[in-house]
């Protein structure tokens, strides 16, 4: 019996003593296990940082160059042979390599950059940092789940360069196209490379995701209550139960599509004839696969937005000195989005002959979404509301995640209606819409972090000013660049084609893909200038001179300036209250380390 | 009494504890195994989806009837020795398990080896049921010609039987429906690679219980985590044994 119910030593304690061993006799730390093989959260989630922050620059690159081509389809540029050699022989890219760049921008940009970039880079950094812990639950598995995601990137980055090209069959590779060789270039060795560079990229979220979820659970420090811990953990958490229940799925489709290409299998394939061949393959269907990958697909997008709306809300919290406003409101509305990303994949199969009875079903699921996310929103609004806001670039890029949130969201609920969808499915609308809500939405959330959490991860702060250069003109270029993209996707224009100009009635959005492309340019320079602040700083950048240069409650800035292995020096701190205690008894703000006063009101 | 009363005080979920009263390492194979639930249940799914998506399926009875010296007429007798097999092994894991808790080293030692052997043997067995499927001859009626068909990833013999033809005194049949290989071979393909991959952790701990590394931490709760893995396969065989060959 008290076997059974005793507080096992060995859990409550192996941490704490474990670490501070470490700390009183260090370890010879080499170059190698420092900066390289390191096992400390914190260099984890700067090699993520930093891998993505290069994926990102790939992925943008090839969005210019492509829109280069879109604004200006019957011009020749020699950048693009001069860059893609053969694929744009005399300066205009080929059409099937045009598909081959929108899928390797889309599968960089949602899966490279802002999964791993993302989550990957802050889940890291701020667990074990917000949560008072000395380092993840297993710093072990958390290393391996780095290199992992090196592996896939290795193995993505290849395919860029073999004589066939990369995968081309879209962001979602569906078959048949990416399940048959020999109907395109694309579907040769690069979607084989795409599939094992998505494997490993899986198994690399997998060991992340089970490391975030049981450090969340098990490693809290005395008094960290779960709803004492900051927001920011809380999507964390969502997130990371999100991945760990979603990529498999993703990896059953991913091997049976390996073996409908290699092993003569018919799980997708039926009744196909290409070049004049009958393949002999029968009793597959294509929309099986389109089950499966929306089954990951739609968590997906929440598996990218939930890290930034959780660094969001700590932002403008931060920053308003104000608390966050509805605090269980909030998590409430992470914990109803987490469940419904799983039940609405097949809103993105409308049009592939779905039962309208189920689709409805859906549709319903899907407007449902509407109401956590407004929550979500008029929280944030009222945390700003009359708040002593601090505009830092972190604050503004929060705020600027807000608004697009706004914007890219109420064009979900046209989407999420079938009937509607049928007309603006798979045209610019969609672009525009997932861009908006999806990509630059949590890009300005990542930033947002960045911009907070650097002194944090570096000492130093990144320049202000060229912070806010890069915020304004990135906000205002995102909605250039993707507001108008709307009104082509309702005229009908399609995505995905390299040139539309055959078609009389897109001839009028000429001048307006014109002006996109001129103002994309202008956005991934400025994003390039982001890259050299971040760099610089590093190294240049204005010193940190105070442990809590924000004036924040969360226990990161109680650890020392460049906090090394372990986080804290001596015992790790007491958490009293919970981490929105700003402006209360005319008080800026309270540190979740101090006790209850005894006069102290309630928040 | 009073360790009770101070227990029921313990508030579980207020940190610097863990909330489960678990280890780390046992609250991850948890959701890992979570996580691989959705894996086995993608492909079961899928293989579902597919299969009643066709006019016909081959009965199971007449597909698995052989074994190793019974050509035909013992359906599911194999495939029940295996499936025997593995819970016995999953009984052994227990006992290593339990041997683990009192911390004996050589109860723990031998109920691994059992469980090793149990896995093993399971392996073995699947090996023989694949190669058998695969070089198989059954007469299959094509374009008017009798061919002989084994059962792989693109050629599926169990099809209808063609009423009133024989070939060397066998049935000839039509062919049946191709995803029925790719599902078999691949889900319990990808079975077998769990069984296999437990076996292997099962053989890391039986050294490291030999070399007396739990014994010098004081505890096996690394056994407990293999464990945990080994049922788990275990219980994904039943649902798979339930899919393929009982239904």
């Amino acid at each position: 019996m008290s076997d059974a119910m005793s507080v096992h030593p060995e859990v409550v304690t192996t941490h704490d003593v474990h670490h501070d061993e470490h700390h009183v006799h260090h370890h010879k730390e080499t170059f190698i296990t420092k900066y390289v093989f390191s096992q400390d959260h914190k260099t984890i989630g700067k090699q993520f940082l930093i891998t993505g922050i290069i994926w990102a620059i790939i992925g943008g690159l090839f969005s210019v160059l492509f829109r280069l081509q879109l604004g200006y389809p019957d011009q020749h540029f020699q950048i693009l042979e001069t860059v893609f050699g053969k694929w744009a022989e005399g300066g205009q890219i080929k059409p099937e390599f045009y598909y081959a760049l929108v899928t390797m921008h889309g599968t960089v940009l949602v899966f490279f950059v802002l999964t791993a970039g993302l989550s990957g880079t802050f889940a890291n950094i701020l667990i074990p940092l917000q949560l008072g812990a000395r380092d993840m639950a297993s710093p072990f598995l958390n290393m391996l789940s780095y290199w992992f995601f090196f592996l896939a990137s290795v193995i993505m980055l290849s395919s860029l360069f073999i004589s066939t090209g990369p995968a081309a069959s879209g962001w979602t590779v569906y078959p048949p196209l990416s399940a048959l060789g020999q109907a395109s270039e694309g579907s040769k060795l690069g979607m084989d490379m795409w599939l094992v560079s998505m494997a490993m990229f899986i198994v690399s979220s997998l060991l992340g995701g089970l490391n975030y979820i049981s450090t969340i659970l098990n490693m809290r420090t005395k008094g960290m209550s779960m709803t004492r811990m900051p927001l920011t953990i809380w999507a964390m958490f969502f997130t990371a139960v999100l991945g760990v229940l979603s990529f498999p799925v993703l990896l059953s489709g991913a091997i049976l599509l390996l073996f409908d290409r290699n092993l003569g299998t018919s799980f997708y394939l039926s009744d196909i004839v290409v070049n004049g061949q009958i393949l002999p393959n029968e009793g597959g269907s294509a929309i099986l696969f389109q089950h499966l990958f929306w089954f990951l697909g739609h968590p997906e997008v929440y598996i990218i937005l939930l890290p930034a709306m959780g660094m969001v809300s700590e932002i403008l919290s931060v920053n308003s000195r104000k608390p966050i406003f509805g605090y269980m409101a909030m998590l409430g509305s992470l914990f109803a989005i987490c469940i419904l990303a799983f039940l609405v994949w097949a809103h993105h199969m409308f049009v592939t002959g779905l039962n309208p009875l189920l689709g409805s079903i859906f549709v319903l699921l899907t407007l449902l979404i509407a109401v956590p996310s407004a929550i979500k929103v008029f929280n944030w609004l009222t945390t700003l509301w009359r708040g002593n806001i601090r505009f830092t670039p972190a604050t503004l890029f929060a705020i600027g995640f807000v608004s697009l949130f706004i914007s890219g969201g109420l064009t979900g609920i046209f989407l999420g209606n079938s009937t509607i969808d049928i007309h603006l499915h798979d045209t610019m609308f969609v672009v525009a819409h997932f861009h908006i809500v999806m990509g630059v939405a949590s890009f300005f959330g990542m930033l947002a972090g960045v911009y907070h959490w650097f002194p944090k991860m570096f000492g130093r702060y990144l320049n202000s000013t060229l912070g806010y250069i890069h915020f304004w003109v990135t906000i205002i270029g995102a909605y250039l660049i993707f507001w108008p993209m709307h009104y082509q996707g309702l005229a009908g224009m399609p995505r995905r084609y390299l040139d539309k100009s055959s078609w009389v009635s897109f001839t009028q959005f000429g001048e307006l893909d014109k002006m996109i492309t001129v103002v994309s340019i202008i956005v991934f320079a400025v994003q390039l200038m982001f890259v050299f602040n971040f760099f610089y700083s590093i190294f240049k950048g204005r010193k940190v001179t105070t442990q809590n240069p924000w004036g924040a409650n969360t226990l990161e800035w109680t650890t020392p300036i460049r906090p090394g292995h372990g986080n804290w020096e001596g015992e790790i701190p007491e958490v009293h209250r919970w981490p929105y205690d700003y402006g209360k008894d005319g008080r800026e703000f309270i540190p979740q380390t101090e006790p209850i006063g005894e006069n102290e009101s309630k928040h | 009494m009073s360790t009770q009363a101070t227990v029921h005080q313990t508030k579980w979920w207020s940190g610097g504890k863990s909330p489960f009263n678990l280890e780390y390492g046992k609250l991850m194979m948890w959701y890992f195994l979570m996580s691989d639930a959705f894996t086995f249940g993608a492909f079961l799914i899928s293989y579902g989806s597919i299969r009643f998506s066709q006019n016909y399926w081959p009965n199971p009875n007449v597909v698995f009837d052989s074994a190793p010296g019974i050509h035909g007429g013992a359906p599911l007798f194999f495939v029940s020795i295996m499936t025997f097999i593995l819970i016995v092994s999953s009984v052994t894991m227990v006992l290593a398990v339990h041997e683990g808790h009192k911390g004996n080293r050589q109860g723990v030692i031998k109920w691994l080896a059992w469980t090793i052997v149990g896995g093993l043997a399971f392996l073995s067995c699947q090996a023989w049921e694949w190669h058998h499927l695969i070089t198989g001859e059954h007469a299959v009626l094509v374009n008017g010609q009798v061919e002989l068909w084994g059962q792989n990833m693109s050629h599926n013999p169990w099809g209808p039987v063609v009423e009133g033809v024989t070939y060397h005194g066998h049935h000839v049949t039509t062919p049946g429906p191709v995803a029925f290989g790719g599902y078999f071979f691949g889900i319990t393909g990808f079975h077998g690679f769990h069984v296999f991959s437990g076996v292997i952790i099962n053989i890391i701990m039986l050294v490291m219980a030999q070399k007396g590394v739990f014994d010098r931490r004081g505890h096996y709760l690394m056994i407990e985590k293999a464990g945990l893995y080994w049922h788990f396969v275990d219980l994904v065989w039943v649902f798979v044994f339930l899919c393929f060959y009982l239904i």
